[in-house]
């Protein structure tokens, strides 16, 4: 089947079996292999993206949904040449080993910055009525759903600490 | 040019004391890390060339058998499928570390649940996994061992070990504990799937994958092909985190060569997150006795450790749990003893820091047990039984920072405030406790060569098949060239993973930065030497910082010193610096954990890791290792377990939703500080491994801070709620 | 994954008119291809149906909710009326899953979210829910994840969403689209069927059904407690869960609504407990009382016979706490 899809501001034409997760449209067959496979059900993280602004698991998601929909990879946060910020922070902090989890991460960080800034609450927000400050639980519970091995969790933690003072 | 060293006398020259160019242990960024946060760095699986095919592995679903028939007709008639592989050179599972030989092949004999007998290959991913799913396979089960507890134990001679009189110390001792504690199975579980790519040109093959050693896997693959490792080129720049998983060559890369050969046209096959839980490695159960005696003054006397772990039929690895038992403490009485059951379960193999990891842990809770008993302060209890010298061989130490780190954190920490009264804080629901374990890892040189050019323009590269797997190679190396050559950073590169340069010692045991580091130490000394020879000098009276040679107070450009490119092969072997002193790196870890009095759940609250490994070569990618190594702690402790089935043997919990690594929430801030040693008898750069240490002891920390909250002893790991709970409903 | 034809509905009607046997209705495909992956659900045909227009909150005349079963779950946890009026539901939506998951898994969809049985998971062992008559390999197997409530003997399974948990307690009724064209409305308990000989049946809806809304009542009011107890601090299941809305009036209970997840075949909820605690005054006494009435009939299955305890001694933390507050 056919499906035309907008990635990071590009369209592409797709030519697919109905069965192709979005995550696997990416890597195999648009090149995009920045946004990894860690278990392919949803359980670690590693594939998120951005879509329509939202972060989700690019692997529990038909290619063939998006049609349409405004899709941000890690590709379309930032290059070598010209990352976003939160990219120039995770390396000051260290805050990855291995890599392999880190566009997840810093997808889900980029979205996770901006649902705090909208106000949203987590699980460990006291107050459900007001708006949450990111303190440092704050952070671990809303970026629990990206699992990293090599934990660099701690420098995770600290790198996005740092983006969200940086932008309140 | 080559040069060469057998490290057979301590090195006290201490040379990067003595460098200019300040690079050396700074908490320089990784090199690589735009690469990996802008998502550029290519894994595995990620260089896919045109034309590629897609396989995927189909696993036999019993305990063990025979397989009789691979119904392959049906599936090969699926659209898009190319190709149903299965054989005698399929791996029953990968080589263990350092095997540099292909382990047990052959599709027909399975020997776990799991077992990868066969291959689907199609033109895309989706018709390869439904062909896997469809494809019938007809097996004559066997009745199987599944369970270590009913199987026979082996007790290999060479590895149990005794002197003096146990079980007389243990009788006339004042205190004594006996314990036995169990740890379950645990899997490396790298956030990158196990993946490989293979591609012939003609007879030769090229294997992009995920692999932490290919100095060894060139071996272990051209062994299983039956063909000469001068055709096989390994490529591994990028590896998604290892731990002991991706250490010797496993099903996929083998079925990807085999498959790719037979369809001339490169295959890809990588592994379902299922897979790489069932088909690679896990660290073996344990069951552990640990005896201890000490006199009234809290002096040890005695030391036993029993250890019983498990493996398939036929492997030689069994998880070395007593390691640091012979020299971690005095007494004078000691036995260590090591069963193995043979057992239908997926292959046991290492996971980070195979032995001290469980073996160290449990041996620091018997220790605070003891100290529990004896009413000592636990830190006091192991600063009183700190050997002066091995004391099961007799040899020196090369250095010791144990006590050091001991009192280090314990003031560090607020030590001091802990109740030792168990189940005395309380915050609410919330019973607080503090807990503190040594940490111990024995330290290791491997054979590395590494080659480093540096050019007529001034910038320097190193080559070796060495890998970077999360662990900071790409940066160490640099910072050691650029410290040896004065150079800064962005003169140098590094390329590392292919086995077309230099052998180093692959990444495992804790030795790849400190044995390739010192390749390329050495290949940096004698590119000084051939600069000093342009000034008629001896190297050691030059100074070489940012791009220029200083000599007798003139400083000369390094691009005028070069007229064409020095390259120089480092060679580094072990030698009697292994043998003649006992190397090993220290720690201590302390945690302070909540323990809820109604649940049972448990939250570490801070944590402490004090490490002594050499010279640290980057403060950063060292802390992160730390890191790595205390989390990995928090999981063994609290989360981590691999359970199999009781009738079959099949992992149950086989993925990220069952199998509970820590998330970001489990783990707070981790305080992790460095001592500063310089070990002599290591190396030349007197630095040791650090990617290990930090596991081991850690989870005892926790564990035993969960004592010291509740008074509830879990000595069945991990200590998850349900053991908690059991805990305070017998009314502790 | 076996292959499907994929189709887009455009309406509620040409959803349901679509739906034959053999296809499945996809909305935020979280668990469904989760499952499908697997070839435990191996659907003909899907019926993508996140472009009908169902992702709105609407208030109700009787001052409810009436939520599209469309809307996420993030977009009901963040909904300030519900943040404000239903906490429970922000709170139990917020301890499932992840950010990603929640922005992705809808209203209806994690209603009907499958168990998550190892065994039920894994095509190579015998599960009468995903294979009727094969047989149900967690009984003699490892079941710490399993039921202590409603069990049957061809199934343990529990559901696992937290969710629901919370929407049981609250009182939520679910509006469903019948394949005929019916629109009918039912307590959320009455969604749900006991395993009983065909744990393959899990609910009251017949293929080509779709539910369309959720309806919360009026606010209860009250303290309210969405307790979730698990293996690590996020991103797990529920080993067991307690939602509780408790009112006092006076030094009484006045009204008490609880609800349980993680122990049993759907959100579990005993009435009689709440009957029991209502009109009292609360005490560690009626705790007991209370949680011996409510697991009288709870059966452990070797591995989860710790959530026995486990439940008894939430509960009772959470009564007291909810309780120790001034009157409402």
């Amino acid at each position: 089947m056919q499906s035309k899809l907008k990635i990071n501001n590009a369209e592409y034409h797709l030519d697919h079996d109905p069965r192709t997760s979005l995550l696997d449209a990416l890597r195999n067959h648009l090149g995009l292999t920045g946004t990894k496979k860690g278990c392919d059900h949803g359980q670690c993280g590693a594939c998120t993206i951005l879509v329509n602004g939202r972060r989700i698991n690019s692997c529990l998601t038909l290619a063939c949904m998006h049609d349409g929909d405004e899709i941000t990879t890690i590709e379309g946060i930032g290059t070598p040449d010209e990352m976003s910020d939160l990219q120039s922070t995770f390396i000051d902090h260290d805050a990855f080993q291995c890599g392999y989890c880190t566009p997840g991460q810093i997808c889900s960080a980029t979205a996770m910055l901006e649902e705090a800034r909208q106000g949203w609450p987590s699980h460990v927000t006291d107050d459900l009525t007001q708006s949450a400050d990111l303190s440092d639980a704050e952070i671990s519970e809303r970026m629990s759903g990206n699992l990293c091995r090599c934990s660099a969790y701690p420098n995770i933690v600290a790198a996005i600490r740092q983006m969200a003072g940086e932008t309140q | 040019m080559s040069t060469h060293l057998k490290m057979d006398e301590p090195d006290h020259r201490r040379r990067l004391d003595h460098m200019a160019q300040g690079i050396i242990g700074t908490g320089m960024n990784r090199p690589d890390g735009k690469a990996k946060v802008t998502g550029t760095a290519p894994f595995a699986y990620e260089v896919q060339p045109e034309g590629m095919a897609y396989g995927v592995l189909v696993r036999a679903a019993v305990t063990c058998g025979t397989l009789k028939h691979v119904d392959s007709d049906k599936v090969a008639a699926l659209p898009g499928v190319l190709a149903v592989m299965h054989g005698p050179k399929f791996l029953r599972n990968p080589a263990q570390g350092t095997a540099d030989k292909a382990p047990v092949q052959g599709s027909e004999d399975i020997a776990y649940w799991g077992q990868p007998v066969a291959l689907v290959v199609a033109e895309t991913f989706e018709q390869a996994r439904h062909g896997a799913q469809m494809l019938q396979l007809e097996i004559k089960a066997k009745s199987g061992q599944v369970d270590p507890e009913t199987a026979t134990f082996e007790t290999p001679e060479k590895k149990q070990d005794s002197q003096g009189d146990l079980d007389q110390a243990m009788q006339q001792a004042d205190f004594t504990v006996d314990v036995t504690y169990t740890t379950p199975g645990h899997n490396s579980a790298a956030m990158e799937p196990h993946a490989s790519i293979a591609a012939w040109d003609g007879d030769q093959l090229t294997l992009r994958g995920s692999y932490q050693m290919p100095n060894y896997n060139i071996n272990e693959l051209a062994s299983s092909l039956g063909i000469t490792p001068e055709k096989v080129r390994i490529l591994s720049p990028f590896v998604g985190g290892g731990f002991g998983s991706k250490l010797g060559i496993a099903p996929e890369a083998v079925a990807a060569a085999l498959a790719a050969r037979e369809l001339a046209r490169p295959v890809g096959v990588a592994l379902s997150r299922k897979q790489v839980f069932e088909a690679t490695m896990r660290r073996s159960e344990s069951r552990q006795r640990v005896k201890l005696a000490a006199d009234a003054q809290g002096q040890l006397t005695a030391i036993g450790h029993d250890a019983y772990v498990s493996n398939l039929p036929d492997e030689d690895f069994s998880e070395p749990v007593t390691q640091a038992t012979p020299f971690t403490y005095q007494g004078e009485n000691r036995v260590i003893g090591h069963h193995i059951a043979r057992v239908n379960r997926t292959c046991a193999g290492s996971v980070r820091a195979p032995g001290e990891s469980i073996g160290l842990t449990v041996l620091e809770n018997a220790m605070d047990e003891l100290a529990d008993v004896l009413a000592i302060d636990p830190v006091e209890f192991r600063l009183k039984n700190i050997p002066d010298k091995n004391p099961t061989s007799g040899l020196p130490f090369s250095s010791h920072k144990l006590a050091e780190a001991l009192r280090t954190g314990r003031d560090r920490f607020g030590w001091d405030a802990r109740n030792p009264k168990p189940g005395s804080c309380r915050e609410g629901e919330w019973l607080l406790g503090m807990g503190m374990a040594s940490a111990v890892r024995v330290n290791i040189l491997a054979e590395a060569r590494a080659r480093v050019t540096l050019s007529p323009g001034g910038e320097a590269h190193v080559e070796t098949d060495m890998t970077d797997i999360g662990t900071g190679t790409y940066a160490i190396l640099t910072q050691i060239c650029g410290e040896m050559l004065g150079l800064p950073a962005e003169k140098i590169t590094v390329s590392l993973g292919d086995t077309s340069h230099p052998r180093g010692p692959g990444s495992g045991g804790s030795w790849g930065a400190s044995s390739a580091g010192t390749a390329v130490f050495l290949a940096c000394e004698q590119i000084r030497a051939e600069i000093a020879k342009k000034l008629d000098a001896d190297e050691t009276d030059l100074s070489f910082k940012d791009g220029h040679v200083i000599f007798e107070n003139r400083q000369t450009p390094l691009t005028d010193l070069i007229d064409a490119a020095i390259t120089i092969e480092g060679h580094v072997e072990p030698g009697k610096t292994m043998k003649d002193v006992t190397q090993a790196t220290y720690g201590a870890h302390f945690a302070e954990v909540a323990v809820n009095a109604v649940t049972g759940e448990t939250r570490v609250r801070r944590m402490l890791g004090v490490f002594a490994a050499g010279r640290i070569l980057n403060e950063k990618t060292a802390r992160s290792q730390c890191l790595g190594g205390m989390t990995f702690g928090i999981g063994m402790a609290l989360t981590e377990e691999l359970v199999h089935d009781p009738r079959h043997g099949q992992i149950v919990n086989h993925d990220f939703a069952e199998y509970h690594l820590p998330v970001n929430a489990d783990v707070p801030q981790l305080d992790v500080v460095f001592l500063e040693e310089r070990d002599d008898y290591a190396n030349p750069m007197q630095s040791k491994g650090i990617g290990e240490l930090g596991i081991c002891g850690a989870a005892a920390a926790i564990t035993n801070a969960m004592f010291n909250a509740t008074g509830v002893r879990v000595r069945d790991y991990p200590a998850t709620l349900d053991k908690v709970l059991a805990g305070f409903e017998d009314g502790c | 994954m076996k292959t499907f034809t994929y189709s887009r509905a455009e309406s509620q009607s040409d959803a349901v008119q679509s739906a034959q046997a053999g296809t499945a209705f996809i909305a935020g495909g979280t668990n469904l291809l989760d499952l499908m992956k697997l070839e435990v659900m191996t659907p003909d045909h899907l019926v993508d149906i996140n472009h009908l227009d169902l992702k709105r909150i609407e208030e109700t005349a009787d001052g409810g909710l009436r939520i599209g079963a469309l809307v996420s779950n993030s977009d009901l946890a963040n909904d300030m009326r519900v943040r404000t009026s239903w906490p429970l539901l922000s709170q139990a939506l917020l301890s499932g899953a992840s950010g990603q998951l929640r922005n992705k898994a809808t209203t209806g969809g994690n209603l009907l979210q499958r168990t998550r049985c190892y065994y039920f998971y894994d095509t190579d062992t015998p599960c009468n829910k995903r294979t009727p008559g094969s047989g149900c390999a967690a009984q003699g197997g490892f079941n710490r994840i399993h039921a202590i409530f409603g069990t049957s003997e061809a199934c343990i399974a529990t559901h696992p969403s937290d969710m629901a948990v919370a929407l049981r307690a609250l009182g939520a009724k679910v509006e469903i689209l019948r394949n005929d064209g019916e629109v009918q409305k039912v307590p959320l308990g009455e969604l749900y069927r006991f395993p009983g000989d065909n744990p393959e049946v899990e609910t009251i809806l017949h293929p080509g059904d779709l539910i369309t809304h959720v309806l919360l009542p009026a606010p209860l009011g009250g303290t309210q407690i969405y307790r979730k107890v698990r293996d690590r601090a996020s991103y797990a299941f529920a080993l067991v869960s307690v939602a509780a809305i408790m009112r006092l009036q006076n030094g009484k209970i006045s009204t008490a609504r609880l609800a349980f997840g993680g122990v049993a075949p759907f959100p579990w909820r005993v009435p009689e407990v709440e009957d029991l605690i209502e009109g009292q005054a609360p005490s560690p006494a009626l705790w007991t009382q209370a949680a011996d009435l409510l697991l009288q009939d709870a059966k452990g299955q070797g591995s989860n016979d710790f959530k026995i305890p486990l439940l008894r001694r939430t509960l009772a933390a959470v009564l007291e706490q909810a309780t120790n507050g001034a009157d409402i």
